[in-house]
């Protein structure tokens, strides 16, 4: 699944048709859920799998659908420089990590462990965080309110 | 495939993977999809973090759910930014859309 997720994500930048991108871009946030289950974290993964791989890769596949353009297929490659700048630091930052997680010692016992489920998400949710959840909310309807109205902000009213 | 470790160098890779793909490409959209796979990076390190290293609490999937809900809504508004600069210039290259600059 690893495999898939790292996979995916290169896909996702480097497809020449954007379309294939989008699609590369949902296997990987796939396989990140896919890596959640493995990690003992059910309801996250399908938290994931609903919002991610069901709403937002669709949405995107959407927007790609409405803006693509032909002369993408054959985009002005980014002049080698600049490729070679950011191959760079994508590979300095991701060697950094790396390096430190290999050379960390995480304490004694590594296995996985936790068997939080459901129910402590939940009372988390609704005891602790909830002004996170109230301000998570309205930043929601914030967002889904600008976004309606960046849509049709230029368009005419027909009364005036 | 089961240690802590290979969990965060998977996370590594995908943040390295976004990095580069913030640093070359000039197409909105695939500046959004950079993003994505650096937020999913950060959410995987949150998990596993919190699965390897604590018994019995769920802090870390609650983050990961707000974090979700939150790079959800931020699609949304990089969406419809994107739809609306398509209508006002045919192209979502970001080097190009120079209307406010002064």
């Amino acid at each position: 699944m690893a495999v898939v997720t790292v996979g995916g994500a290169l896909v996702a930048l480097e497809a020449d048709e954007i379309v294939y991108g989008a699609i590369g871009l949902a296997g990987s946030l796939f396989g990140v859920a896919t890596l959640f289950f493995l990690l003992n974290a059910p309801y996250v993964a399908v938290f994931q799998v609903t919002v991610y791989v069901g709403a937002v890769a669709v949405l995107i596949l959407f927007t790609v659908m409405l803006v693509r353009q032909e002369k993408w297929a054959k985009e002005v490659a980014p002049t080698s420089w600049t490729k070679i700048v950011g191959a760079l630091s994508g590979l300095a930052v991701a060697a950094a990590v790396i390096f430190a997680a290999v050379s960390t010692n995480f304490g004694s016992d590594t296995s996985l462990q936790n068997t939080a489920g459901f129910l402590e998400i939940g009372q988390l949710i609704s005891t602790g965080y909830a002004p996170v959840l109230e301000v998570l909310a309205l930043v929601l309807a914030a967002s889904i309110i600008g976004a309606l109205t960046l849509s049709r902000a230029d368009k005419e009213e027909p009364g005036e | 495939m089961n240690s802590l470790t290979d969990f965060v160098i998977v996370s590594g890779m995908l943040l390295g993977i976004g990095v580069y793909g913030i640093v070359t490409k000039r197409n909105a959209l695939r500046l959004l999809f950079a993003v994505e796979i650096m937020i999913n990076a950060a959410n995987l390190n949150f998990i596993a973090f919190g699965q390897f290293l604590f018994t019995s609490n769920a802090v870390g999937q609650t983050f990961v759910l707000f974090s979700i809900a939150l790079a959800a809504a931020e699609a949304a508004v990089i969406l419809a930014i994107v739809v609306v600069a398509y209508r006002l210039h045919q192209d979502v290259d970001v080097s190009e859309l120079k209307s406010l600059e002064g």
